[in-house]
């Protein structure tokens, strides 16, 4: 052991040392971490881009392509690319043919343990929400996570009812009903024994729809107004 | 009991006449009517549940023993009182392996860990009941109907689920009183409430009988009557109060004191002997914070009851308020100053 | 492990410094260090490899270059140092992690970044590392790392399976399983590293 070196038996350095040993060590670790991140920034982007391209085709059944939208602050609609800066952002989806099958949202909200951010497919064709998919819950297993894993659940979302009325808002808000207790097309059939879990989807969808739907369809008429014929109803198989 | 000539002993030297296994066999014999009525209410299922988590209990009590190489201590009734509790406790369709379990985890992590009886922070069937409704949450929380027609000629599926294995319902009652008025906004009849008509844990049901129990216990000078009258006039003036505030959203006190584990908690396991205060006035406090607490998470939290949790937690301060309070003895140590 | 020479009795081989921090000193078990990831990432085995294996990563490479540095970085700003290099590491080995899979970045979460924190790795830095040479350092983290990783795969292993019914995400039990919701909760950690505490230092008594 001639060659161990005891650190509290050096003298006392001065500051010049002190300072060239902590620079020269921020420099280093500096540029190991430069190094990396730009080696591993393009796959960390393709992946996360991969990730979320899969959940909106989750909830857009049919969909092989997607666009990113932002909303703006006044709740218009405008491009990815342009100067301002969005304040959410919302996917659109085509399928093979190129023709828009709806539109994917996300939202979030309090749930029993944390918040649950969600995504959920909007048609604006059947007026129906098409597809739900959780993106992140900290829900009890076994209990609040059965919003994610329930089929009977997940099936509330092949067709909900998100229709507008004349003056352009929701006409029946989006909830959540007791377990085997739904009659309506826009009520969500809940989870004995997730009754809080179940809730907050209904509620997050509930507060979402009212606020982008109404816009999403506005803007889905402007594009889609020369042609008249709703074409496609596949979308239900799933 | 004196071999030797010269016998050495701490204190207490006064002893008042009741040992620790008559107070135990009495406690026993307050809770055996509390385990007919639940056994007429549901049956076969009941009766299977409490004697399994019993069992679970007196088993791992004597292998501890054995294993901790003490003379076995299952005769002084301690473990079959966890076990019954937690019987008491758990709905009555619940798996016979998972009650088995309860009684056993009681023993070795609300009990033994801390050294065996007299040591125990917390009361260990609630310990038990806090991990199983940890583990198995649904099977914690699916009720069984009080008063069916064949519950003296058959046995729940549940019940009979094999070990390890998730638990098959043929009958799930509605929610008990609490989560219909939690979720659904339902109040159920006080007068319902009172005999039991309703579903819930075993021994969530009749009140009147818990109530006969704890007064032959306390008459017999073998239980603490500050602790249930603190526990139940706390929990019935907070609950008074917000009724008072806003009857529309709050149920009424008489049915806050009847529905749910509160009687049974207040009278059985609040006052564990062990787990709970020593002065008097720790006592009232003691109890003051599990009806506080209960009401609070009945009414705020997230949960349907929040008896369990108010008992463990009080359990936990409840050294901290016998020291908080306790009497300085004249010319010794200086007053504590706020830290 | 028949026959470990009390610290000081022999020579310490280069053996011995590799196998100390497998079973005598385990970090885990023995030392009881770094529990914050020990009971909050052992939910599946997964997880507890993976954490286990990036904390090894970032005690290997800052202990070399802790050995390195050694007599060069003055003594009063030593801890600092340390610090730096080991965030440095440990910032590395989350875009690693981020580059391999963004799933499993989702699943270790805040924890990658609390490896800063943990105690292990300073200690090794400021008991073994600074004081001796880098072969000994490396055979130091690497059995040191090993363990780590050796005992939150034994948390993970026995979570997993009580928890989920599964190891390594493959169904262990049949159809219908009973899981024990409590186990991947962080209520579950504790206990089973109670558990474990108990079992090792049973076996532990037994040999000494």
């Amino acid at each position: 052991m001639s060659e161990t070196v005891n650190i509290a038996s050096q003298n006392p350095a001065g500051s010049t040392k002190m300072l060239k040993a902590m620079v020269g060590i921020g420099v280093l670790s500096a540029l190991l971490i430069v190094v990396t991140f730009e080696l591993t920034q393009p796959r960390v982007q393709q992946l996360k881009a991969e990730a979320l391209e899969k959940a909106i085709f989750e909830v857009l059944p049919g969909a092989v392509s997607s666009r990113t939208f932002g909303v703006n602050a006044e709740g218009k609609l405008i491009a990815p690319d342009t100067e301002e800066s969005p304040v959410s952002l919302v996917y659109a989806g085509y399928d093979s043919a190129d023709q828009l099958v709806g539109y994917a949202v996300e939202a979030s909200g309090q749930g029993y343990a944390d918040k649950i951010r969600i995504l959920y497919g909007y048609n604006p064709k059947q007026q129906q929400i098409i597809g739900f998919q959780v993106l992140e819950s900290k829900e009890t297993p076994g209990l609040g996570d059965k919003i994610e894993k329930e089929q009977r659940f997940l099936d509330n979302f092949t067709a909900l009812d998100v229709g507008l009325n004349k003056e352009g808002n929701i006409a029946n808000k989006v909830t959540t009903v007791k377990q085997g207790a739904k009659v309506n097309a826009w009520e969500i059939d809940g989870i004995t024994g997730a009754t809080i879990s179940s809730r907050a989807v209904g509620d997050i969808i509930g507060s979402s729809t009212e606020e982008v739907i109404p816009l999403l369809f506005d803007n889905y008429k402007m594009m889609e107004t020369p042609k008249a014929n709703p074409k496609k109803n596949e979308n239900d198989d799933k | 009991m004196l071999k030797k000539t010269l016998h050495i002993s701490s204190s207490p030297h006064i002893f008042k006449g009741h040992t620790t296994d008559q107070i135990m066999k009495n406690v026993v014999w307050a809770l055996l009517p509390v385990v007919f009525y639940s056994v007429y209410a549901f049956g076969w299922n009941a009766l299977l549940v409490i004697a399994t988590a019993t069992l679970g209990s007196v088993i791992t009590e004597h292998v501890l023993c054995r294993l901790s190489k003490k003379e076995t201590t299952i005769a002084d009734y301690s473990a079959v009182i966890t076990g019954i509790l937690l019987g008491l406790t758990l709905p009555p369709a619940f798996p016979l392996w998972m009650a088995f379990v309860g009684g056993a985890l009681g023993i070795a992590l609300g009990k033994y860990i801390f050294g065996g009886l007299g040591y125990n922070v917390f009361n260990p069937a609630l310990v038990a009941r806090a991990v199983l409704q940890a583990a198995f949450p649904v099977a914690i929380t699916t009720w069984h109907p009080a008063f069916l027609p064949d519950r003296f000629s058959e046995v729940a599926s549940s019940v009979l689920a094999l070990p390890l294995m998730q638990p098959q319902y043929d009958v799930i009652s509605g929610a008990t009183p609490l989560s219909a008025f939690k979720f659904e906004g339902y109040t159920t009849p006080a007068s319902e409430l009172a005999f039991g008509l309703v579903s819930g844990s075993a021994g969530e049901t009749c009140a009147v009988i818990i109530i006969l129990g704890g007064i032959y216990l306390i008459a017999r000078n073998m239980m603490n009557w500050r602790i249930p009258a603190a526990v139940l006039l706390s929990a019935f003036l907070l609950s008074g109060a917000l009724y008072l505030v806003n009857s529309e959203l709050y149920p009424s006190p008489v049915f806050m004191l009847f529905s749910g584990g509160l009687m049974l908690g207040a009278v059985f396991m609040a006052t564990d002997m062990v787990s709970s205060p020593i002065t008097p006035l720790g006592l009232w406090i003691y109890g003051a914070i599990i009806g506080v607490l209960t009401i609070v998470i009945r009414v705020w939290g997230g949960l349907p009851e929040g008896v369990m949790y108010s008992i463990l937690l009080a359990n936990a301060i409840s050294p901290q308020i016998d020291r908080l309070i306790k009497n300085r003895v004249y010319g010794t140590t200086p007053k504590m100053k706020a830290v | 492990m028949t026959n470990n020479p009390p610290p000081s009795a022999k020579k310490i081989t280069s053996t011995d410094e590799f196998i100390k921090g497998l079973w005598r000193d385990n970090p885990v078990f023995v030392q009881v260090l770094g529990m914050c990831p020990v009971l909050a990432v052992s939910n599946t085995a997964e997880n507890a490899l993976a954490m286990g294996l990036a904390t090894a990563f970032v005690l290997l490479m800052s202990n070399i270059l802790v050995s390195l540095l050694r007599n060069f970085v003055p003594k009063q700003v030593r801890i600092a140092s340390y610090i730096l290099i080991i965030a440095t590491f440990v910032t590395v080995t989350d875009y690693a992690i981020q580059a391999i899979s963004v799933e499993l970045h989702k699943a270790l979460g805040a924890f990658i970044s609390l490896i800063v924190v943990n105690c292990l790795i300073l200690s090794r830095a400021e008991a073994f590392a600074s004081k001796n040479t880098v072969s000994k350092s490396v055979l130091d983290a690497l059995g040191m790392g090993l363990g780590f990783t050796f005992a939150l795969l034994c948390l993970g292993a026995v979570r997993e399976l009580l928890g989920n019914g599964s190891l390594f995400g493959l169904a262990v039990f049949p159809e219908g399983f009973q899981s024990w919701i409590v186990m991947i909760l962080p209520a579950g950690g504790f206990f089973t590293l109670a558990a474990w505490l108990l079992v090792i230092n049973a076996l532990q008594t037994k040999k000494a």
